[in-house]
Protein backbone atom coordinates (compact mmCIF):
# COMPACT_ATOMS: atom_id res chain seq x y z
CA UNK A 1 0.00 0.00 0.00
CA UNK A 2 2.01 2.46 -1.49
CA UNK A 3 0.14 4.44 -3.51
CA UNK A 4 0.30 7.97 -3.55
CA UNK A 5 -3.08 9.68 -4.42
CA UNK A 6 -2.04 13.16 -5.34
CA UNK A 7 -4.53 15.26 -5.83
CA UNK A 8 -5.06 18.91 -5.02
CA UNK A 9 -8.26 18.89 -4.21
CA UNK A 10 -9.57 17.70 -0.86
CA UNK A 11 -9.67 13.98 -0.88
CA UNK A 12 -12.89 11.98 -0.57
CA UNK A 13 -12.40 9.12 -2.78
CA UNK A 14 -10.19 6.80 0.08
CA UNK A 15 -9.21 3.10 -0.30
CA UNK A 16 -9.43 1.14 2.94
CA UNK A 17 -6.22 -0.24 4.00
CA UNK A 18 -6.18 -4.02 3.55
CA UNK A 19 -3.15 -4.22 6.13
CA UNK A 20 -4.77 -4.94 9.23
CA UNK A 21 -2.87 -3.40 12.47
CA UNK A 22 0.30 -6.02 13.32
CA UNK A 23 1.44 -6.01 16.59
CA UNK A 24 4.36 -7.83 17.84
CA UNK A 25 3.12 -11.14 18.94
CA UNK A 26 5.14 -10.96 22.54
CA UNK A 27 3.98 -7.51 23.18
CA UNK A 28 0.27 -8.24 22.28
CA UNK A 29 -1.03 -7.07 25.69
CA UNK A 30 -3.69 -4.21 27.12
CA UNK A 31 -2.07 -1.01 28.27
CA UNK A 32 -0.84 0.66 24.86
CA UNK A 33 -4.06 3.14 25.31
CA UNK A 34 -2.08 6.00 27.21
CA UNK A 35 1.15 5.89 24.34
CA UNK A 36 -1.38 5.57 21.40
CA UNK A 37 -3.45 8.48 23.44
CA UNK A 38 0.03 10.63 23.62
CA UNK A 39 1.12 10.24 20.11
CA UNK A 40 -2.24 11.32 18.67
CA UNK A 41 -2.60 14.27 20.99
CA UNK A 42 -1.70 16.61 18.55
CA UNK A 43 -3.58 15.36 16.08
CA UNK A 44 -6.92 15.25 18.45
CA UNK A 45 -6.21 18.81 19.43
CA UNK A 46 -5.58 20.35 16.00
CA UNK A 47 -8.80 18.13 14.58
CA UNK A 48 -11.44 18.82 17.59
CA UNK A 49 -10.76 22.61 17.97
CA UNK A 50 -10.45 23.73 13.93
CA UNK A 51 -12.38 21.10 12.29
CA UNK A 52 -14.98 19.58 15.40
CA UNK A 53 -15.60 22.55 16.93
CA UNK A 54 -16.21 24.99 13.67
CA UNK A 55 -18.61 22.65 12.13
CA UNK A 56 -20.59 22.81 15.78
CA UNK A 57 -20.44 26.44 15.67
CA UNK A 58 -21.55 26.61 12.02
CA UNK A 59 -24.75 25.25 12.67
CA UNK A 60 -25.14 27.12 15.64
CA UNK A 61 -24.40 30.31 14.29
CA UNK A 62 -27.46 29.34 11.74
CA UNK A 63 -29.86 29.47 14.44
CA UNK A 64 -28.88 33.07 15.19
CA UNK A 65 -29.51 36.57 14.18
CA UNK A 66 -25.38 37.34 13.91
CA UNK A 67 -24.86 40.36 12.28
CA UNK A 68 -23.01 43.20 13.23
CA UNK A 69 -23.94 44.22 15.91
CA UNK A 70 -23.99 41.37 17.45
CA UNK A 71 -20.52 40.63 16.88
CA UNK A 72 -18.92 43.88 18.57
CA UNK A 73 -21.23 42.96 20.99
CA UNK A 74 -23.66 46.26 20.47
CA UNK A 75 -27.02 44.32 20.19
CA UNK A 76 -28.19 41.11 22.26
CA UNK A 77 -27.96 38.06 20.43
CA UNK A 78 -31.29 36.69 19.60
CA UNK A 79 -31.83 32.58 19.07
CA UNK A 80 -34.33 32.81 15.88
CA UNK A 81 -34.20 28.64 15.28
CA UNK A 82 -34.91 28.18 11.76
CA UNK A 83 -35.97 31.78 10.98
CA UNK A 84 -33.00 31.85 8.64
CA UNK A 85 -33.55 29.09 6.92
CA UNK A 86 -37.30 29.98 6.39
CA UNK A 87 -35.93 33.90 5.15
CA UNK A 88 -33.65 31.88 2.77
CA UNK A 89 -36.28 29.18 1.57
CA UNK A 90 -38.89 32.10 0.62
CA UNK A 91 -36.16 34.13 -1.04
CA UNK A 92 -36.41 33.77 -4.75
CA UNK A 93 -32.63 35.16 -5.15
CA UNK A 94 -31.37 31.94 -2.92
CA UNK A 95 -33.51 29.75 -5.69
CA UNK A 96 -31.88 31.41 -8.69
CA UNK A 97 -28.26 30.42 -6.75
CA UNK A 98 -29.22 26.99 -6.27
CA UNK A 99 -30.23 26.32 -9.63
CA UNK A 100 -27.33 28.12 -11.04
CA UNK A 101 -25.25 25.80 -8.50
CA UNK A 102 -26.35 22.60 -10.04
CA UNK A 103 -26.32 23.77 -13.25
CA UNK A 104 -23.32 25.22 -13.10
CA UNK A 105 -21.49 21.85 -11.40
CA UNK A 106 -23.47 19.93 -13.90
CA UNK A 107 -21.94 21.37 -16.64
CA UNK A 108 -18.24 21.07 -15.21
CA UNK A 109 -18.73 17.78 -13.74
CA UNK A 110 -20.06 15.94 -17.17
CA UNK A 111 -17.26 18.47 -19.38
CA UNK A 112 -14.07 17.44 -16.52
CA UNK A 113 -15.55 13.73 -17.59
CA UNK A 114 -15.73 13.63 -21.39
CA UNK A 115 -12.67 16.09 -21.76
CA UNK A 116 -10.74 13.52 -19.15
CA UNK A 117 -12.13 10.35 -20.82
CA UNK A 118 -11.22 10.97 -24.10
CA UNK A 119 -7.98 12.12 -23.36
CA UNK A 120 -7.21 9.07 -21.66
CA UNK A 121 -8.44 7.25 -24.58
CA UNK A 122 -6.80 8.98 -26.73
CA UNK A 123 -3.34 8.89 -24.52
CA UNK A 124 -3.58 5.08 -25.34
CA UNK A 125 -3.45 5.36 -28.71
CA UNK A 126 -0.59 6.93 -29.48
CA UNK A 127 3.49 6.18 -29.03
CA UNK A 128 5.15 7.61 -25.72
CA UNK A 129 6.56 10.88 -27.15
CA UNK A 130 2.90 12.29 -27.94
CA UNK A 131 1.79 10.85 -25.17
CA UNK A 132 4.22 12.21 -22.60
CA UNK A 133 3.61 15.66 -24.60
CA UNK A 134 0.13 15.41 -24.12
CA UNK A 135 0.28 14.42 -20.23
CA UNK A 136 3.16 17.17 -19.59
CA UNK A 137 0.58 20.33 -20.54
CA UNK A 138 -1.98 18.19 -18.49
CA UNK A 139 0.36 18.16 -15.42
CA UNK A 140 0.84 22.22 -16.22
CA UNK A 141 -2.86 23.04 -16.14
CA UNK A 142 -3.15 20.85 -12.89
CA UNK A 143 -0.87 22.35 -11.16
CA UNK A 144 -1.44 26.00 -11.78
CA UNK A 145 -2.77 27.13 -8.69
CA UNK A 146 -6.53 28.26 -9.05
CA UNK A 147 -5.77 31.96 -8.81
CA UNK A 148 -3.59 32.43 -11.21
CA UNK A 149 -5.53 29.91 -13.98
CA UNK A 150 -8.38 32.14 -13.13
CA UNK A 151 -6.24 34.97 -13.69
CA UNK A 152 -4.51 33.93 -17.05
CA UNK A 153 -7.90 32.83 -18.40
CA UNK A 154 -9.75 36.66 -17.47
CA UNK A 155 -6.04 38.14 -19.57
CA UNK A 156 -6.71 35.68 -22.13
CA UNK A 157 -10.46 36.46 -22.72
CA UNK A 158 -9.59 40.50 -21.76
CA UNK A 159 -11.82 42.60 -24.15
CA UNK A 160 -9.33 44.66 -25.44
CA UNK A 161 -5.95 42.88 -25.13
CA UNK A 162 -7.20 39.25 -24.80
CA UNK A 163 -5.82 36.96 -27.50
CA UNK A 164 -8.92 35.02 -27.61
CA UNK A 165 -10.66 38.31 -29.05
CA UNK A 166 -7.70 38.82 -31.27
CA UNK A 167 -7.83 35.38 -32.85
CA UNK A 168 -12.13 35.21 -33.14
CA UNK A 169 -11.71 39.42 -34.63
CA UNK A 170 -14.19 40.13 -31.37
CA UNK A 171 -11.77 42.98 -30.06
CA UNK A 172 -13.71 44.70 -27.59
CA UNK A 173 -16.17 41.84 -26.56
CA UNK A 174 -16.56 41.19 -23.08
CA UNK A 175 -16.89 37.90 -21.97
CA UNK A 176 -18.11 38.45 -18.27
CA UNK A 177 -20.87 40.85 -18.85
CA UNK A 178 -23.45 38.18 -20.36
CA UNK A 179 -24.46 35.74 -17.42
CA UNK A 180 -24.57 32.37 -19.67
CA UNK A 181 -21.36 33.37 -21.53
CA UNK A 182 -19.43 34.45 -17.99
CA UNK A 183 -20.79 31.12 -16.48
CA UNK A 184 -19.78 29.46 -19.63
CA UNK A 185 -16.24 30.86 -19.34
CA UNK A 186 -15.21 30.48 -15.50
CA UNK A 187 -16.77 26.56 -16.35
CA UNK A 188 -14.16 26.16 -19.46
CA UNK A 189 -11.35 27.37 -17.01
CA UNK A 190 -12.79 24.70 -14.11
CA UNK A 191 -12.78 22.24 -16.32
CA UNK A 192 -9.03 23.07 -18.00
CA UNK A 193 -7.93 22.44 -14.36
CA UNK A 194 -9.70 19.41 -13.25
CA UNK A 195 -9.95 17.04 -16.35
CA UNK A 196 -6.16 16.02 -15.94
CA UNK A 197 -7.39 14.22 -12.62
CA UNK A 198 -9.60 12.66 -14.56
CA UNK A 199 -7.81 11.77 -17.61
CA UNK A 200 -3.66 10.73 -15.07
CA UNK A 201 -7.11 8.14 -13.46
CA UNK A 202 -8.72 6.73 -16.02
CA UNK A 203 -5.48 6.61 -18.01
CA UNK A 204 -4.23 4.39 -15.34
CA UNK A 205 -6.88 2.25 -15.33
CA UNK A 206 -6.83 1.78 -18.53
CA UNK A 207 -3.37 0.54 -18.42
CA UNK A 208 -4.24 -1.87 -15.83
CA UNK A 209 -6.72 -3.65 -18.18
CA UNK A 210 -4.95 -6.63 -19.40
CA UNK A 211 -3.65 -5.95 -23.39
CA UNK A 212 -5.28 -9.23 -23.97
CA UNK A 213 -8.77 -7.95 -23.97
CA UNK A 214 -8.22 -4.95 -26.06
CA UNK A 215 -6.23 -7.31 -28.69
CA UNK A 216 -9.30 -9.57 -28.75
CA UNK A 217 -11.72 -6.48 -29.38
CA UNK A 218 -9.68 -5.07 -31.72
CA UNK A 219 -9.50 -8.54 -33.21
CA UNK A 220 -12.99 -8.78 -33.39
CA UNK A 221 -13.19 -5.60 -35.61
CA UNK A 222 -14.65 -3.60 -32.95
CA UNK A 223 -14.36 0.27 -33.38
CA UNK A 224 -12.27 2.86 -30.71
CA UNK A 225 -15.85 3.80 -29.66
CA UNK A 226 -16.96 0.49 -29.61
CA UNK A 227 -14.35 -0.71 -27.25
CA UNK A 228 -14.86 1.93 -25.50
CA UNK A 229 -18.43 1.72 -24.33
CA UNK A 230 -18.57 -2.33 -23.89
CA UNK A 231 -14.81 -3.46 -23.01
CA UNK A 232 -13.18 -0.51 -21.41
CA UNK A 233 -16.11 1.28 -19.48
CA UNK A 234 -16.93 -1.60 -17.55
CA UNK A 235 -14.32 -2.42 -16.23
CA UNK A 236 -13.28 1.02 -15.20
CA UNK A 237 -16.64 1.34 -13.70
CA UNK A 238 -15.39 1.48 -9.61
CA UNK A 239 -12.70 4.55 -10.80
CA UNK A 240 -15.17 6.28 -12.77
CA UNK A 241 -17.81 6.65 -9.70
CA UNK A 242 -15.14 7.73 -7.52
CA UNK A 243 -13.61 10.32 -10.16
CA UNK A 244 -16.94 11.40 -10.41
CA UNK A 245 -17.58 12.05 -6.60
CA UNK A 246 -15.21 13.67 -6.51
CA UNK A 247 -15.56 16.17 -9.53
CA UNK A 248 -19.31 16.73 -7.70
CA UNK A 249 -17.81 16.95 -4.66
CA UNK A 250 -15.22 19.69 -6.50
CA UNK A 251 -17.62 21.37 -8.39
CA UNK A 252 -19.90 22.01 -6.35
CA UNK A 253 -17.59 24.23 -4.46
CA UNK A 254 -16.25 26.16 -6.47
CA UNK A 255 -15.37 28.91 -5.18
CA UNK A 256 -11.57 30.77 -6.30
CA UNK A 257 -12.67 30.53 -10.12
CA UNK A 258 -16.10 32.36 -10.22
CA UNK A 259 -14.90 35.05 -7.26
CA UNK A 260 -11.95 35.81 -9.36
CA UNK A 261 -13.00 35.72 -13.12
CA UNK A 262 -16.73 37.41 -12.15
CA UNK A 263 -15.68 39.56 -9.30
CA UNK A 264 -17.28 38.06 -6.99
CA UNK A 265 -19.80 37.16 -8.08
CA UNK A 266 -20.85 39.48 -11.44
CA UNK A 267 -22.88 41.73 -11.76
CA UNK A 268 -26.15 42.15 -9.52
CA UNK A 269 -24.55 38.82 -8.13
CA UNK A 270 -26.16 37.29 -10.93
CA UNK A 271 -23.08 34.17 -11.29
CA UNK A 272 -22.93 33.34 -7.58
CA UNK A 273 -23.21 30.13 -6.64
CA UNK A 274 -24.00 28.97 -3.28
CA UNK A 275 -20.45 28.98 -1.60
CA UNK A 276 -19.19 32.60 -3.08
CA UNK A 277 -23.51 33.34 -2.00
CA UNK A 278 -22.72 32.47 1.81
CA UNK A 279 -19.48 34.14 1.12
CA UNK A 280 -20.91 37.79 0.38
CA UNK A 281 -23.60 37.04 2.94
CA UNK A 282 -21.38 37.00 5.93
CA UNK A 283 -18.59 38.99 5.12
CA UNK A 284 -19.78 41.61 2.70
CA UNK A 285 -23.05 41.97 4.02
CA UNK A 286 -22.41 40.88 7.87
CA UNK A 287 -25.40 38.58 7.79
CA UNK A 288 -23.20 35.81 9.37
CA UNK A 289 -26.14 34.17 10.71
CA UNK A 290 -27.61 33.59 6.99
CA UNK A 291 -24.37 33.03 5.91
CA UNK A 292 -23.89 30.18 7.88
CA UNK A 293 -27.47 28.86 7.19
CA UNK A 294 -26.19 28.85 3.47
CA UNK A 295 -23.16 26.85 4.36
CA UNK A 296 -25.30 24.27 6.25
CA UNK A 297 -27.53 24.25 3.31
CA UNK A 298 -24.68 23.52 0.80
CA UNK A 299 -23.27 20.70 2.74
CA UNK A 300 -26.39 19.03 2.97
CA UNK A 301 -27.14 19.39 -0.12
CA UNK A 302 -23.49 17.82 -1.31
CA UNK A 303 -23.66 14.93 1.64
CA UNK A 304 -27.41 14.34 -0.66
CA UNK A 305 -26.12 14.24 -3.91
CA UNK A 306 -23.34 11.94 -3.03
CA UNK A 307 -25.34 9.66 -1.14
CA UNK A 308 -28.21 9.65 -3.89
CA UNK A 309 -25.84 8.84 -6.30
CA UNK A 310 -24.27 6.22 -4.39
CA UNK A 311 -27.62 5.04 -4.20
CA UNK A 312 -28.21 4.96 -7.55
CA UNK A 313 -25.38 2.91 -8.20
CA UNK A 314 -26.49 0.43 -5.53
CA UNK A 315 -29.50 0.09 -7.32
CA UNK A 316 -28.54 -0.86 -10.51
CA UNK A 317 -26.46 -3.87 -9.36
CA UNK A 318 -22.72 -1.87 -8.77
CA UNK A 319 -20.30 -2.58 -5.82
CA UNK A 320 -18.03 0.25 -4.19
CA UNK B 1 -0.95 7.14 -41.32
CA UNK B 2 -3.75 7.09 -39.16
CA UNK B 3 -1.42 6.53 -35.68
CA UNK B 4 0.51 9.69 -37.21
CA UNK B 5 -3.05 12.08 -37.57
CA UNK B 6 -3.72 10.90 -33.64
CA UNK B 7 -0.89 11.86 -32.86
CA UNK B 8 -0.91 15.04 -34.38
CA UNK B 9 -4.70 15.32 -32.62
CA UNK B 10 -2.77 14.86 -29.99
CA UNK B 11 0.09 16.98 -30.06
CA UNK B 12 -2.30 20.35 -30.92
CA UNK B 13 -3.96 19.36 -28.14
CA UNK B 14 -1.31 19.44 -25.87
CA UNK B 15 -0.75 22.59 -27.38
CA UNK B 16 -4.00 24.02 -26.22
CA UNK B 17 -3.81 22.88 -22.86
CA UNK B 18 -0.49 24.28 -22.27
CA UNK B 19 -1.26 26.98 -24.41
CA UNK B 20 -2.65 29.48 -21.06
CA UNK B 21 0.50 28.78 -19.43
CA UNK B 22 2.39 29.84 -22.53
CA UNK B 23 0.74 33.04 -22.28
CA UNK B 24 1.27 33.73 -19.06
CA UNK B 25 4.99 33.31 -19.31
CA UNK B 26 5.44 35.28 -22.58
CA UNK B 27 3.32 37.95 -21.16
CA UNK B 28 5.49 38.02 -18.07
CA UNK B 29 8.52 38.54 -20.19
CA UNK B 30 6.95 41.03 -22.69
CA UNK B 31 7.86 44.74 -22.60
CA UNK B 32 4.79 46.94 -21.21
CA UNK B 33 3.71 48.48 -24.26
CA UNK B 34 3.81 44.79 -26.22
CA UNK B 35 1.31 43.71 -23.38
CA UNK B 36 -1.26 46.32 -23.77
CA UNK B 37 -1.56 45.98 -27.07
CA UNK B 38 -4.90 45.93 -28.92
CA UNK B 39 -3.14 43.68 -31.62
CA UNK B 40 -1.42 40.77 -29.23
CA UNK B 41 0.77 38.56 -30.76
CA UNK B 42 1.84 34.94 -29.23
CA UNK B 43 5.44 35.53 -29.30
CA UNK B 44 7.90 38.89 -28.47
CA UNK B 45 10.61 40.13 -30.29
CA UNK B 46 11.94 42.01 -27.07
CA UNK B 47 12.19 39.52 -24.24
CA UNK B 48 12.58 41.38 -20.94
CA UNK B 49 12.22 40.96 -17.09
CA UNK B 50 10.70 44.48 -16.47
CA UNK B 51 7.47 43.00 -15.31
CA UNK B 52 9.00 40.87 -12.68
CA UNK B 53 11.00 43.84 -11.65
CA UNK B 54 8.09 45.71 -10.98
CA UNK B 55 6.10 42.53 -9.63
CA UNK B 56 8.95 41.92 -7.38
CA UNK B 57 9.87 45.51 -5.83
CA UNK B 58 6.90 48.32 -6.88
CA UNK B 59 4.16 45.76 -5.92
CA UNK B 60 6.47 44.26 -3.04
CA UNK B 61 5.84 40.60 -4.49
CA UNK B 62 8.91 39.23 -2.74
CA UNK B 63 7.18 39.58 0.43
CA UNK B 64 4.39 37.63 -0.18
CA UNK B 65 6.07 35.31 -1.67
CA UNK B 66 8.13 35.15 1.60
CA UNK B 67 4.92 34.90 3.26
CA UNK B 68 3.89 31.95 1.37
CA UNK B 69 6.39 30.15 1.71
CA UNK B 70 6.84 30.59 5.42
CA UNK B 71 2.73 29.28 5.75
CA UNK B 72 3.24 26.33 3.32
CA UNK B 73 6.46 25.43 5.02
CA UNK B 74 4.98 25.85 8.36
CA UNK B 75 2.13 23.75 7.55
CA UNK B 76 4.18 20.78 5.75
CA UNK B 77 6.63 20.61 9.26
CA UNK B 78 4.20 20.03 11.59
CA UNK B 79 1.63 18.03 9.45
CA UNK B 80 4.30 15.76 9.01
CA UNK B 81 5.56 15.98 12.66
CA UNK B 82 1.90 15.16 13.52
CA UNK B 83 0.29 12.92 11.39
CA UNK B 84 3.53 10.87 11.61
CA UNK B 85 3.15 10.49 15.28
CA UNK B 86 -1.13 9.68 15.13
CA UNK B 87 -0.06 7.37 12.16
CA UNK B 88 2.07 5.29 14.08
CA UNK B 89 -0.51 5.30 16.97
CA UNK B 90 -3.61 4.13 14.04
CA UNK B 91 -1.07 1.51 13.06
CA UNK B 92 0.62 0.27 15.68
CA UNK B 93 -1.12 0.08 18.71
CA UNK B 94 -4.44 -1.54 19.43
CA UNK B 95 -7.21 0.46 21.56
CA UNK B 96 -10.60 0.52 22.01
CA UNK B 97 -11.55 3.69 20.03
CA UNK B 98 -9.04 3.11 16.96
CA UNK B 99 -11.94 2.53 14.15
CA UNK B 100 -14.07 5.20 15.17
CA UNK B 101 -11.11 7.13 15.05
CA UNK B 102 -10.30 5.81 11.56
CA UNK B 103 -14.15 6.49 10.69
CA UNK B 104 -13.89 9.77 11.95
CA UNK B 105 -10.83 11.21 9.52
CA UNK B 106 -12.65 9.69 6.72
CA UNK B 107 -15.97 11.48 7.26
CA UNK B 108 -13.67 14.97 8.12
CA UNK B 109 -12.28 14.39 5.00
CA UNK B 110 -16.20 15.11 3.06
CA UNK B 111 -16.70 18.66 4.97
CA UNK B 112 -16.39 21.33 2.49
CA UNK B 113 -14.39 23.36 4.42
CA UNK B 114 -14.91 26.55 2.52
CA UNK B 115 -18.59 26.47 4.65
CA UNK B 116 -16.39 26.43 8.16
CA UNK B 117 -15.15 29.77 6.53
CA UNK B 118 -17.74 31.97 9.00
CA UNK B 119 -17.30 29.89 12.24
CA UNK B 120 -13.19 29.69 11.50
CA UNK B 121 -13.09 33.76 11.24
CA UNK B 122 -14.94 34.10 14.49
CA UNK B 123 -12.66 31.23 16.19
CA UNK B 124 -9.69 32.92 14.92
CA UNK B 125 -10.64 36.49 16.22
CA UNK B 126 -10.56 34.71 19.46
CA UNK B 127 -7.71 32.84 19.24
CA UNK B 128 -6.29 36.93 18.32
CA UNK B 129 -7.19 37.79 21.82
CA UNK B 130 -5.01 34.72 23.30
CA UNK B 131 -2.13 34.63 21.10
CA UNK B 132 -2.06 37.37 18.73
CA UNK B 133 -0.06 35.37 16.40
CA UNK B 134 -2.21 32.88 15.60
CA UNK B 135 -5.13 34.98 15.09
CA UNK B 136 -6.73 37.02 12.49
CA UNK B 137 -4.35 39.10 10.04
CA UNK B 138 -1.51 37.01 11.24
CA UNK B 139 -0.03 34.44 9.34
CA UNK B 140 -0.47 32.13 12.30
CA UNK B 141 -3.54 31.49 11.57
CA UNK B 142 -3.39 30.33 7.58
CA UNK B 143 -0.76 27.37 9.24
CA UNK B 144 -3.87 26.06 11.91
CA UNK B 145 -6.26 26.35 9.32
CA UNK B 146 -4.22 24.65 6.60
CA UNK B 147 -2.77 22.24 9.24
CA UNK B 148 -6.28 21.10 10.18
CA UNK B 149 -7.12 20.97 6.84
CA UNK B 150 -4.58 18.67 5.66
CA UNK B 151 -4.13 16.26 8.69
CA UNK B 152 -6.68 13.63 8.22
CA UNK B 153 -5.76 12.87 4.71
CA UNK B 154 -2.06 13.20 5.67
CA UNK B 155 -2.20 10.64 8.95
CA UNK B 156 -5.18 8.84 6.50
CA UNK B 157 -2.07 8.54 3.93
CA UNK B 158 0.97 7.58 6.21
CA UNK B 159 -1.27 5.01 7.57
CA UNK B 160 -0.67 2.70 4.60
CA UNK B 161 3.46 3.07 4.73
CA UNK B 162 3.69 2.79 8.16
CA UNK B 163 1.75 -0.40 7.69
CA UNK B 164 4.33 -1.41 5.26
CA UNK B 165 6.97 -1.61 7.82
CA UNK B 166 7.51 -4.73 8.96
CA UNK B 167 6.77 -5.47 12.75
CA UNK B 168 9.78 -7.57 12.94
CA UNK B 169 11.89 -5.00 12.30
CA UNK B 170 10.63 -3.05 15.53
CA UNK B 171 11.15 -6.44 17.62
CA UNK B 172 14.44 -6.70 16.67
CA UNK B 173 15.07 -2.71 17.45
CA UNK B 174 13.87 -3.47 20.74
CA UNK B 175 15.56 -6.57 21.49
CA UNK B 176 19.00 -4.53 20.58
CA UNK B 177 17.76 -2.26 23.39
CA UNK B 178 16.57 0.62 21.52
CA UNK B 179 13.99 2.72 22.99
CA UNK B 180 10.57 3.25 21.81
CA UNK B 181 11.88 6.67 21.21
CA UNK B 182 14.78 5.82 19.66
CA UNK B 183 12.74 3.38 17.26
CA UNK B 184 10.14 5.97 15.86
CA UNK B 185 12.71 8.89 15.30
CA UNK B 186 15.93 6.40 14.10
CA UNK B 187 13.89 3.78 12.32
CA UNK B 188 10.58 4.36 11.23
CA UNK B 189 10.72 8.18 10.06
CA UNK B 190 13.02 7.25 7.79
CA UNK B 191 11.75 4.32 6.57
CA UNK B 192 8.63 6.00 6.18
CA UNK B 193 10.12 8.89 3.86
CA UNK B 194 8.66 8.55 0.72
CA UNK B 195 5.18 8.50 2.55
CA UNK B 196 6.39 11.53 3.96
CA UNK B 197 7.28 13.44 0.47
CA UNK B 198 4.37 12.89 -0.78
CA UNK B 199 2.42 13.68 1.91
CA UNK B 200 4.45 16.97 2.10
CA UNK B 201 3.86 17.47 -1.30
CA UNK B 202 0.02 17.65 -1.12
CA UNK B 203 -0.12 19.74 2.04
CA UNK B 204 2.46 22.20 0.60
CA UNK B 205 0.19 22.64 -2.56
CA UNK B 206 -3.11 23.03 -0.60
CA UNK B 207 -1.56 25.64 1.76
CA UNK B 208 0.08 27.45 -1.34
CA UNK B 209 -3.10 27.35 -3.72
CA UNK B 210 -5.46 28.67 -0.76
CA UNK B 211 -7.49 32.02 -1.48
CA UNK B 212 -10.59 31.81 0.23
CA UNK B 213 -8.79 31.62 4.13
CA UNK B 214 -6.02 33.96 3.10
CA UNK B 215 -8.81 36.34 1.60
CA UNK B 216 -10.56 35.95 4.78
CA UNK B 217 -8.36 36.06 7.75
CA UNK B 218 -6.22 38.53 6.65
CA UNK B 219 -8.29 41.28 6.55
CA UNK B 220 -6.24 44.68 7.29
CA UNK B 221 -2.61 43.58 7.67
CA UNK B 222 -1.37 43.81 3.82
CA UNK B 223 2.58 43.05 4.79
CA UNK B 224 0.56 39.40 6.04
CA UNK B 225 -0.61 38.48 2.94
CA UNK B 226 0.06 35.22 0.62
CA UNK B 227 0.62 35.52 -3.28
CA UNK B 228 -2.69 34.56 -4.00
CA UNK B 229 -4.51 37.18 -2.29
CA UNK B 230 -1.76 39.77 -3.42
CA UNK B 231 -2.26 38.70 -7.05
CA UNK B 232 -6.28 39.88 -6.65
CA UNK B 233 -5.02 43.09 -4.62
CA UNK B 234 -3.12 44.36 -8.18
CA UNK B 235 -6.06 44.01 -10.19
CA UNK B 236 -7.76 47.38 -10.38
CA UNK B 237 -10.82 48.30 -11.95
CA UNK B 238 -9.30 50.92 -14.13
CA UNK B 239 -6.08 49.66 -15.46
CA UNK B 240 -4.58 46.44 -14.51
CA UNK B 241 -0.76 46.18 -14.93
CA UNK B 242 -0.89 42.85 -16.69
CA UNK B 243 2.21 42.23 -16.99
CA UNK B 244 3.21 42.21 -13.70
CA UNK B 245 0.25 40.27 -12.41
CA UNK B 246 1.41 37.46 -14.95
CA UNK B 247 5.02 37.46 -13.92
CA UNK B 248 3.31 37.08 -10.01
CA UNK B 249 1.52 34.59 -11.48
CA UNK B 250 4.50 32.66 -12.95
CA UNK B 251 6.25 33.17 -9.82
CA UNK B 252 3.24 31.54 -7.93
CA UNK B 253 3.01 28.84 -10.43
CA UNK B 254 6.71 27.91 -11.05
CA UNK B 255 7.46 25.87 -6.74
CA UNK B 256 4.29 24.29 -7.73
CA UNK B 257 4.92 23.23 -11.42
CA UNK B 258 8.21 21.97 -9.74
CA UNK B 259 6.97 19.61 -7.33
CA UNK B 260 4.49 18.33 -9.68
CA UNK B 261 7.20 16.86 -12.30
CA UNK B 262 9.35 15.98 -9.43
CA UNK B 263 6.26 13.19 -8.55
CA UNK B 264 5.10 12.75 -11.46
CA UNK B 265 6.07 9.09 -11.62
CA UNK B 266 5.44 8.19 -8.80
CA UNK B 267 2.04 9.92 -9.17
CA UNK B 268 0.94 7.63 -12.41
CA UNK B 269 2.43 4.28 -10.31
CA UNK B 270 0.48 5.10 -7.62
CA UNK B 271 -2.99 5.56 -9.18
CA UNK B 272 -1.92 2.32 -11.21
CA UNK B 273 -1.84 0.51 -7.88
CA UNK B 274 -4.87 2.02 -6.52
CA UNK B 275 -6.59 0.82 -9.47
CA UNK B 276 -5.44 -2.77 -9.42
CA UNK B 277 -5.88 -3.25 -5.25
Amino acid sequence: MTDVHLDPRPATGVRVDPEAPRRPRWKRKRGDGPIAFAYLTPALLVLVGLMGYPIYQLVLISLFDYGQEQVSGGAPLTFLGLANYATLLSDAKFWTVLGQTVGFAAVCVVGTLLVGAALAVLATRVRTWARMTLFLAALGAWATPAVAGSTIWLFLFDANFGFVNELLGTTGFSWTYDRWIAFGLVAAQVIWCSFPFVMVTLYAGIKSIPGEVLEAAALDGASTLRTARSVILPLLRPLLIVVTIQSIIWDFKVFTQIYIMTSGGGIAGRNLVLNVYAYQQAFAASEYGLGASIGVVTTVLLLLITLGYLRALRKSGEQL
Amino acid sequence: MRRGLVEGVTVLIAGVVAFPLYWMVLTALKPEHEVISADPRPWTLAPTFDSFVRALTVQSFGRYLVNSLVVALAVVLLSLLISFLAATALTRFRFRSRTTLLVMLLVVQMVPVEALTIPLFFVMQSVRDVAPAFGLNHLGSLVLVHLAFSLPFAIWMLRGFVAAVPVELEEAATLDGASRFRFLWQVLLPLVAPGLVATSVLSFIHAWNDFLFAKTFIISAAENQTLPLALQVFIKPDQNDWGAIMAGSTLMTIPVLVFFVLVQRRLVAGLAGAVKS
